[in-house]
């Protein structure tokens, strides 16, 4: 799984109150919660992130176990997110909800705005130019529900299987 | 010679690991509230599967959403109350019983359980030496369909309470320390072991704050090693004398290891915005305070309310000051000890077993440009209200100082 795209460059310490303010939980709708996402730093953000990759500093995704900081950031048209170091409940969910998250520390230091990257999803190299870095891809279970779209799809054929 | 992260996990997925592993687990207990319970029904709904591995496995508590603010709230809690009805489970609580962490330790966790919850603070059952994590709706609703998840086992780091605390200092002082001494990232991947050397010295309210903060710190998980006042919690609480707690082995190997003298940590507060950007009280004394909040599943207990309540007595908030026990039983119980008249009687508004203010969503959010100080835990920006509102973490001794004098202050200066 091989994805690529610009770089929006974010910093440390992301966390989900950022990504999506509480007051929008009481939806799960994509298309609403992509327009909110990143609402409290760049009300904007949405109308750049398709295709982008975000690449981020230590612990993104900090904070509450809302899955609608994953679905939100999915829906925006984010391809992936590269980060120094992932919150571990956001983790989850990016994979869960089939937005693939790679850790990656130094990327920061290589890496900046606007930056074309390409991420290797299972073997987690990131290429930035002529330049290579080694992440940690994603594997194992996260890895089979990544590939099926996420953990509802993923649930549904194993449930099938019963 | 394993830590007390590595037996718990062994026992629940049937076979000896080690930390990196990635392991399936059998869990003991899934939990979820309002704000994430109608997510995770939804994904049940997706997968077309509506079932629970047990029906007394499952614990709801509406708290987020309390009492609900708008009609979309009201229809939130009406669909959870259709599924709990349905599935008959008997472990559902409703609106005005209390904050899902603080009922999950009164009523349900025992230690060396597993148990999943659809929100971050599930941390806070750690304090009773449970292996508790939490997680999104669609994890959730896995765990709750299945009996099972999958996770890594973490890497455990051993934390060492020693001495007695200073009057007033509370488990929210020892989390901030912490933060301030590792910041937010240091423990991703890591479970935090905490031994207390004199277990009465360091009681269950205050062990159920530093856990709670574990997520804060990033950690996977932060677990209290049962001792002595675990007992007596469960006896007091539950009339439960468990005939066994499961303690690390006295060889468990740990990858490092860092000692708190209790005596020596001072009142601090975590600085907008962010909780690891911890300060001393002196060096913020001074900033002019709109709103103070005493309660939430970190800073809503009986601790603290007595802490206030000794504080504010006689005396006349100048900031609006907003008291919420974290549940039914811990209001009740304030009311009894005279609590809650002194700080009804100081001006503060008191309700009781809704998440409030913390979340920003009702009861009490902040406008553009307000200062709050708050026992919750988390100063994010627009936690609380507005991008422009600022936050300040603290215990509940700053926070009832604060609230008297209008000023971020120390409780010496208003005694």
């Amino acid at each position: 799984m091989i994805v690529e795209g610009r770089v929006i460059k974010l910093g440390d310490k992301i966390d989900t109150d950022v990504i999506i303010p509480a007051k929008h939980l009481k939806s799960t709708d994509p298309e609403y919660l992509a327009q909110h996402v990143f609402e409290p730093i760049d009300p904007e953000f949405y109308k750049k992130a398709r295709g982008a990759i975000i690449v981020a500093g230590k612990v993104f995704g900090m904070g509450s176990s809302r899955e609608q900081a994953a679905i939100a950031i999915k829906a925006a048209g984010v391809k992936a997110v590269v980060a120094e170091s992932f919150a571990r409940i956001f983790y989850r969910n990016a994979i869960n909800n089939g937005l693939p998250a790679i850790a990656c520390p130094g990327i920061t230091d290589e890496v900046k705005d606007g930056d074309l990257i390409t991420v290797n999803v299972e073997t987690g190299e990131v290429k930035v130019g002529d330049k290579v870095l080694k992440g940690k891809g994603v594997s194992g279970m996260a890895l089979e529900i990544l590939r099926v779209g996420g953990l509802i799809e993923y649930l549904k054929r194993s449930q099938r299987g019963l | 010679m394993k830590t007390l992260t590595e037996k718990t996990l062994s026992r629940a997925s049937g076979r000896e690991v080690s930390p990196g592993d990635v392991v399936e687990v059998e869990v003991d207990l899934v939990a979820f509230h309002d704000l994430t319970g109608y997510h995770v029904l939804e994904v049940m709904e997706k997968v077309g599967v509506k079932r629970v591995f047990k029906p007394e496995g499952v614990v709801i508590a509406f708290d987020h959403l309390v009492p609900p603010p708008d009609v979309r709230s009201a229809e939130i809690q009406q669909a959870i109350r259709r599924f709990a009805r349905e599935l008959k489970l008997p472990n559902f609580h409703d609106v005005g019983y209390g904050i899902l962490h603080q009922v999950l330790v009164e009523d349900y966790v025992l230690p060396g359980q597993v148990v999943i919850v659809a929100d971050s603070h599930a941390s806070t059952s750690g304090a009773l030496g449970a292996f508790a994590q939490g997680m999104g709706a669609s994890d959730v609703a896995a765990a709750a369909i299945t009996g099972r998840t999958w996770l890594t086992v973490p890497q455990p780091f051993k934390v060492v309470l020693e001495g007695r605390p200073r009057q007033w200092i509370t488990g929210k002082e020892v989390s901030l320390e912490m933060l301030k001494a590792f910041k937010a990232d240091y423990f991703v991947g890591m479970s935090i072991e905490v031994f207390v050397e004199e277990p009465r010295a360091f009681p269950m309210d205050y062990r159920l704050t530093v856990a709670n903060m574990g997520v804060e710190m990033n950690a996977d998980a932060l677990i209290f090693v049962p001792d002595e006042e675990t007992s007596r919690y469960l006896e007091e609480m539950r009339g439960l004398r468990p005939s066994h707690l499961e303690r690390p082995s006295p060889k468990a190997e740990y990858v490092d290891e860092y000692s708190i003298n209790l005596e020596d940590v001072d009142f601090l507060v975590a600085a907008p915005n962010s909780v690891d950007n911890v300060k001393s009280v002196r060096e913020v004394s001074g900033v002019e305070v709109d709103a103070v909040f005493i309660g939430s599943c970190t800073g809503g207990r009986l601790s603290d309310l007595e802490i206030a309540a000794k504080i504010m007595k006689g005396k006349r908030a100048k900031s609006r000051c907003i008291v919420v026990p974290a549940s039914w039983r811990t209001f009740k119980k304030a009311l009894e000890l005279g609590y809650v008249q002194t700080l009804v009687e100081a001006g503060c508004m008191v309700t009781y077993g809704t998440c409030g203010p913390c979340i920003g969503g009702h009861f009490g959010v902040l406008g553009s440009g307000e200062v709050a100080v708050s026992t919750s835990n988390r100063n994010f920006v627009g936690r609380m209200g507005s991008p422009q509102s600022k936050v300040y973490l603290s215990g509940p001794a700053v926070a009832a100082a604060t609230a008297v004098l209008g000023r971020i202050a120390e409780p010496g200066e208003v005694l």
